[in-house]
This record gives structure tokens, C-alpha cells and sequence, in this order.
């Protein structure tokens, strides 16, 4: 499914794109691009999903030669891109519920998988994208992802991460940072926020599964994430991305910080971003300038209790330890940095 | 070919008669062995291509199903009871998706107290769920009615819940008779889909639908059913000209044609009731006139056929696995309104829950009552009046009663059971 494309995209990057050679182009920067989320849809001002979904898609579109079928979970994602009778996916998508957008991915992997067999081929050159937010991924969805990695389907499940349920209004998921306020986790009491030591992590429990490829991305490197994806697409069997997309609205940030949000995430080591096969971490993306958690923080409104009267400055402490964990644990500083 | 086979494996053979391409379910008694037996046939090859996926719950059961039916795959699942609960919202979803999903309920009762005997009371919660509902009256129907699920939900486009009395009929070994590839393939053509993930032609299923529109889907589903009314008759006729078999169908009359009291049920206590019918009119046919109703389309709900069955009758009796807690039957509820204006008498007899035996003497007895008009209009046959009132007793007196099955077991002298 093409269609030619309208260029949003102004400014050096573009450009700079447009300068390497046409293999090396990034999916966006061509009007190649199959435009599978196209524009129309009801996504807030710079919402940091609709960003990542669209570069996403498209980058696995153009991996597949375009054969592709998503699942979406229920959730932003999905509302704003689909009020019937509009739609925004120009590829075959379904949406059934919340909680099992991996199961429904693994159900259309068999159902190709038997037409594939049928038609004399190994594999089906129609591949599968299941997606969803974190809610859907880490909380309702969990045990259909799980099912889907331990059994090895030929899926790769897209976690668009906001770090909360923000179709419902901005409530906190099991991806909710700690000390965040969301309209579950109040900005009230001797801990305002959400607590220190719960939530999950994902790609951590995808790679306890063993499974062909992990990786994290944000949407402040879109070539990252679209060389991910197209690796992801290289490979057969279960895959899961894990993309840090801010969301203006829930975070209570500018529309224009999005993309800066999301970089400060990964260069305080908030967000480690890294790639991990079968089991092993296998690259990360080194921080280039490490930033103090303070800077990603204080942008943003769920966390402005942190900042206001005395402050609290042993929780930003305690987020910043986390943060210096995370560094060590993915070595994401070189040696000199770290002398630094 | 006649066999003398489980009523499990007869479904599982005459399920893999139908070609599906994936089957995706996950244990619970008494539907294991349906699809214990399926997972073999798919294991050894037998059934190439098809993909058999062993899932983590019933609500990934139906979640896989819902995904392969959409990218156009014949689809199959089985489940009961707490299971049919626990994907209760995918089941919701897979008809309003409007995907032709066939999926045997191996009907059981639902905890608690846990229960793995037969009742009703599984898919009946499910009553309005969209999906149509045959009840197999004994095992030749429960695999006929396979291969007539198929091919009515892949015409209409919706999905066919199997129902099938759990233990009654799965685990009971009888003669069937398993159809042949070939007449099988010429009753049932390829899943053709009405609609389907394609990447040469992409649509959106499952888009986020406002008031403007809702009601009409959801009216839409209605109409479908009322089409269902018209082809499952003509599916089972269809059928029956092919195989020589009458199964299926809307309803079912025995010795109905006479009587002034009609017994109306579901399932595998038909046959006992014909039997029971059978003695109490006697041998030279001179005792009470008194018919049987099988019900085999539960949802579409053929008012109709109920009222042109039931209308010359005085008084009807709904015998049901299923109970409406704080009112009733669930299907007396249905019969009465397929009666309304006639001003028959109407009794409700709950009957068989939790796998309580239905005994022909206690059906005689209830169905004497009924014929005398002695009958009240709400009947629990067999229930132990004495230890229910010593429960209530027992409650009134003190709050912290304890747990009722452990008391009502203690009362029965039954030693009550504990965790060790
Ligand atoms: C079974 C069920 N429970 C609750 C909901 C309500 N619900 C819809 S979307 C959503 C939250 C979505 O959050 P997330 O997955 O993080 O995606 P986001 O909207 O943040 O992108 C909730 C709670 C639902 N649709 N289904
Ligand atoms: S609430 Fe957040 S995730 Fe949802 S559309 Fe708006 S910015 Fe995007």
C-alpha cells in the first residue's frame, strides 16, 4: 500500500537524509514511505505514540515490502486513529480489546503460517505487527505477551511506552515511574506520586523469555527506531520493542518537548536504550552529554510536587540513583565519561 | 462409518472432518478430551495444514481465534464453565466482529463451590453474547451438529457455540456415526471470509464506534440471528438429505401432537424424558397425554416454533439445567414469551444442577404433580428442603455462620473437606 507523501519535515535532518545514499535514507525520508498511519487522526498536539507508531509501522512496511497486518490493543492509539468511519491505518488492522492485542498477533501468524504451508512456502511473506500502550502491554496484556513469547510466535509485539493509561485520563500503569503523579497515584501524602520499588520492566521479563530479539528505542532517534524495527523484521519468531513515547498530555509537557523529553530520558539513563538477543544484551546506545535527572524532570508537571515548596530532594535522590543503576547495569557511559 | 466411540472423540473426529486451520484452546473438564483428541490428529499430521496452538488461558483461546478467523482461517475452539467465563469478553467481541468462530461448550456448572458436573448455567451466562447456540440432545447430534456449526457461521458470518452436556455426553461411549471425508467436503465448502486482513485490498476491523452508529450494529447482529432462524432449519434439512440423519434444527417434538402437557428442554435429558414420557403414558398409551419439546436452537430463539408447537397444549413445563439467581429459568423466561396471550399454565422446574442426577422416578413424580396442576409455578426437583432450612437457621442465628457448601457437606454427614 503506497501512496506519495506530503514532507512535514523541514530542517537539517531531512536534508541530511536526503544527502546519503538512497539505502541508507531513513524510511520517513523518502516518499517511498507507505504513510500507513496518515494524517487526519485525533492524536494530541505532539503526541510522542503517534509519532512512534507511525515511524514504526512504516519502517516494518517497508521491511515487509509492505505485507504486513497490525493487532492494536485498545487505548490511544487506537481511539485517535480510528473513529468510525474514519480511518487513519492504510494497512489491514484490527482491533479487538484491551488485553489481548498479542494473542490476536499470534492467531493471524497461524493463519498465515497454514495458507503459507497451503501455498507450498516455509514461511508467509505476509508478517505481523502487534501493538499496544503500556497498560496493555505490561498490566491486562501480560499474560497474552508472555504466551506469545514463550511460544516463540512469528510477532513482533510494539509497546508504545507513555508510562500510564492515558486513554482513560492519565492513570498509573505498571510502567509508571516512580514519584510520578497520575490521577491514580496522587500528588498528596509523605510520598506523593507513584511508589519507589513497584512496576515492571518489560524488556527485562521479554528477555527472561528468551526470545529472538528485544530492544528499547525513544522517539528522539526515529533512525534508531526504524533500523530496529527493520531488524526486528529480519528476524522470524517472537520480537518485542519497547518505545519511550512522551505524552504531552499525561506528562504534563509542552507539545514542542516531546522529542527533547524523550532524549533527556535516555541521557540521564532514565531510559536505558539497548538491544538484547535471545536472552543477552547485545548493543546500547551510549549516552553522549549525561544530564542529572533534575533536567528531565522539572519539565514536566507530574512531577512538578518534586519541585515545589521544600522540594524533595531524596526522592530525586532515590530517582537519580536509579538512573546511576541503570548506567551501570548497561554500561551506558564510556570509561572516559565515567572518569569525568 | 458406525463407531462405537467417546462423545469427545466423535466431535474431534467430525471437527477435523470440517478442515480446520487453526484450533486454539485451553484444558478444562470435561472439554479436554475434544481437544486432547484434536491436538493428536493435528500432531501426527493427519490434519495438514492446520496449526494447533496451546495457549496460556481461554481468554488467549479466543483472543488466538479471533486473529486467525479475521486473516481468514477456519477457526476452532472448546472450553466450559469457569473457562467460558474467563474469555467471556472476547466471546462478546468475536461476534461483534461478526467472525465465524465454531467453538464446542462442554457444558459444566460454574464455581462456586467448584463443580465439574453438567448443567447449563455456563452458556447460558453467555446467553446474549450474540453468538448462535445449538444444543446436541445425544452424541450422533453433538457431531452432526459440528459440521452444520461451519458451514452456518461461515455463511452468515457470525460465530456457533456447540453446546454439549459436560460428562453426559463427552465421556459417554456410543454408537456414532462419523461421516466420510469426501460427503463431508461436498456438504461444506472452503471458509470463504466476508471479511479479512488482506494486504492487497486493507480494511480496519474493530474500529472505536460512537452512538451514531452502535445501535445499528448491534441491531444488525439481531437480523443476522432472525437469518439464522430460516438457515438452521434448512441447514439441518440440508443435512438430513445428504447424511439420512435429522439432527439439528429449531425444535424438536416427541408424541407432541396429542398432548395437553409439553415438556420443554435442552440437551441429553430429552432422551430421558422421552422415556419417562413413554412410561407414564403407557403401553396402551392411557395415561397422561403428556410430550416432549427438545430445544436445539437456544439463541436465535425460535419463538415461533415454540408457540406452534406449544399452542395446542394446557400446560407447559420448562425442565433447565440453568437458573436465573433472584428470578427463575433462563429458558422458561424465552418459553413464556414465545407463549404470550395463550394463557397456557407455565411451570418452571429447575433440574440437574451441578450434575445432580435427573432420575426418571423423580421426573414421573414431578410430572404427575404437573398434569394434576399441583405443580408450583417454580420447582427445584430434588432439592433437600430439611438442609437448605438448616443453613437459614443457622444464618439467622449467628453471622459468623461459616462457609455454606462445608456446612450443608456436614449436614449431609458427609465428613467436609479440608486442605491438608
Ligand atoms: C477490560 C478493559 N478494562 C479497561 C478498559 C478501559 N481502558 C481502555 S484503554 C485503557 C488504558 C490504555 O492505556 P495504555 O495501554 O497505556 O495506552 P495509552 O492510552 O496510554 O496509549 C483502559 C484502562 C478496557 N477497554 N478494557
Ligand atoms: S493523551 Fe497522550 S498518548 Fe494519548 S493522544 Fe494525547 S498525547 Fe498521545
Amino acid at each position: 500500500m503506497h501512496q506519495p507523501v506530503k514532507f512535514y519535515q523541514t530542517g537539517t535532518f531531512t536534508v541530511g537524509n536526503r544527502l546519503l545514499a538512497p539505502e541508507q535514507r531513513s524510511v520517513q525520508a523518502s516518499t517511498e514511505r507507505s504513510n500507513s498511519l496518515n494524517s487526519g487522526h485525533r492524536a494530541c498536539q505532539g503526541c510522542g505514540e503517534a509519532l512512534g507508531a507511525r515511524y514504526a509501522v512504516d519502517a516494518a512496511m517497508r521491511a515487509t515490502g509492505n505485507q504486513l497486518i497490525a493487532a492494536n490493543a485498545t487505548g490511544c492509539l487506537e481511539v485517535f486513529s480510528t473513529p468510525y468511519p474514519e480511518t487513519s491505518w492504510q494497512l489491514p488492522w484490527i482491533h479487538s480489546l484491551f488485553g489481548n492485542a498479542a494473542a490476536v498477533g499470534t492467531g493471524i501468524a497461524a493463519a498465515l503460517k497454514v495458507k503459507a504451508i497451503k501455498a507450498g512456502a516455509e514461511h508467509s511473506p505476509v508478517r505481523v505487527i502487534a501493538q499496544g500502550g503500556d497498560g496493555g502491554t505490561t498490566d491486562i496484556g501480560f499474560g497474552c505477551l508472555s504466551g506469545m513469547f514463550e511460544r516463540n510466535d512469528d510477532v513482533l509485539y510494539l509497546c508504545y511506552d507513555n508510562e500510564a493509561y492515558m486513554n482513560t485520563g492519565v492513570q498509573r500503569s505498571s510502567a509508571t515511574p516512580p514519584a510520578a503523579r497520575t490521577a491514580t497515584t496522587m500528588a498528596v501524602g509523605a510520598h506523593p506520586g507513584a511508589e519507589f520499588g513497584q512496576g515492571k520492566n518489560l524488556p527485562l521479563i521479554a528477555m527472561a523469555h528468551e526470545i529472538p530479539y528485544v530492544a528499547t528505542a525513544t522517539v528522539a532517534d526515529l533512525r534508531d527506531l526504524e533500523a530496529k524495527v527493520e531488524k526486528a523484521m529480519s528476524i522470524h519468531g517472537a520480537r518485542y520493542l519497547h518505545i519511550l513515547v512522551p505524552c504531552p498530555l499525561g506528562w504534563g509537557a509542552a507539545s514542542h518537548d516531546t522529542i527533547r523529553l524523550a532524549r533527556l530520558a535516555r541521557e540521564t539513563g532514565i531510559f536505558p536504550v539497548f538491544e538484547a538477543e535471545h536472552g543477552e544484551v547485545t548493543a546500547v546506545t551510549k549516552i553522549r552529554r549525561h544530564v542529572p535527572v533534575e533536567e528531565y524532570l522539572r519539565p514536566q508537571k507530574r512531577f512538578a510536587h518534586l519541585f515545589s515548596g521544600n522540594g524533595h530532594p531524596e526522592t530525586i535522590a532515590r530517582i537519580q540513583a536509579d538512573a546511576d543503576r541503570n548506567i551501570r547495569r548497561f554500561k551506558l557511559l564510556d570509561e572516559a565519561q565515567q572518569e569525568a | 462409518m458406525l463407531k462405537q466411540i467417546e462423545g469427545s472423540q466423535a466431535v474431534a473426529q467430525t471437527v477435523a472432518l470440517s478442515r480446520p486451520e487453526v484450533i486454539c484452546a485451553y484444558p478444562i473438564s470435561p472439554q479436554t478430551h475434544i481437544v486432547e483428541g484434536l491436538g493428536e490428529l493435528v500432531k501426527s499430521g493427519a490434519l495438514a495444514p492446520c496449526e494447533f496452538i496451546n495457549v496460556e488461558s481461554e481468554f488467549a483461546a479466543m483472543s488466538v481465534a479471533i486473529g486467525s478467523s479475521a486473516a481468514g482461517a477456519r477457526t476452532y475452539t472448546a472450553t466450559a464453565s469457569q473457562g467460558l467465563l474467563f474469555m467471556a469478553e472476547a466471546v462478546y467481541n468475536a461476534s461483534g466482529l461478526g467472525l465465524p468462530i465454531v467453538m464446542t461448550v462442554a457444558n459444566r456448572a460454574i464455581g462456586a463451590p467448584i463443580n465439574i458436573w453438567n448443567d447449563h448455567s455456563d452458556s447460558m451466562s453467555q446467553r446474549d453474547c450474540g453468538w448462535i447456540q445449538l444444543f446436541a440432545a445425544h452424541n450422533q447430534e453433538a457431531a452432526d451438529l459440528h459440521i452444520q456449526a461451519f458451514k452456518l457461521a461461515e455463511e452468515l458470518s457470525m460465530p456457533v457455540m456447540v453446546c454439549m452436556d459436560g460428562f453426559i455426553l463427552t465421556h459417554a461411549v456410543e454408537r456414532v456415526d462419523i461421516p466420510a471425508q469426501n460427503e463431508v467436503d461436498a456438504f461444506l465448502p472452503p471458509y470463504e471470509p466476508r471479511q479479512v486482513l488482506d494486504v492487497n485490498e486493507p480494511v480496519s476491523i474493530g474500529a472505536m464506534v460512537g452512538p451514531e452508529a452502535f445501535m445499528e450494529v448491534r441491531y444488525l447482529a439481531h437480523a443476522k440471528q432472525l437469518m439464522a432462524l430460516d438457515r438452521i432449519p434448512q441447514i439441518a434439512a440440508e443435512f438430513a438429505e445428504r447424511f439420512g440423519r435429522t439432527t439439528g434444527g429449531l425444535v424438536r417434538g416427541y408424541r407432541c401432537q396429542d398432548a395437553d402437557t409439553i415438556v420443554v428442554a435442552l440437551g441429553s435429558v430429552i432422551g430421558t424424558l422421552k422415556d419417562t414420557v413413554d412410561e407414564l403414558r403407557g403401553p396402551a398409551d392411557d395415561g397422561p397425554r403428556i410430550g416432549v419439546l427438545g430445544i436445539h436452537s437456544f439463541r436465535p430463539f425460535p419463538l415461533a416454533a415454540v408457540r406452534a408447537a406449544l399452542e395446542q397444549a394446557k400446560r407447559v413445563v420448562v425442565l433447565e439445567k440453568s437458573f436465573s439467581v433472584g428470578l427463575g429459568g433462563v429458558v422458561s423466561t424465552d418459553v413464556r414469551l414465545a407463549l404470550s396471550g395463550l394463557g397456557l399454565q407455565g411451570y418452571t422446574v429447575i433440574a440437574g444442577l451441578g450434575g445432580r442426577a435427573i432420575t426418571k422416578a423423580s421426573l414421573a413424580r414431578m410430572l404427575r404433580e404437573a398434569v394434576a396442576d399441583r405443580l408450583p409455578p417454580l420447582t427445584f426437583l430434588d432439592l433437600d428442603e430439611r438442609i437448605v432450612k438448616r443453613q437459614l437457621e443457622r444464618e439467622a442465628a449467628t453471622r459468623r455462620s461459616g462457609p455454606i457448601a462445608e456446612n450443608l457437606l456436614r449436614d449431609l454427614g458427609t465428613v467436609a473437606s479440608k486442605v491438608s
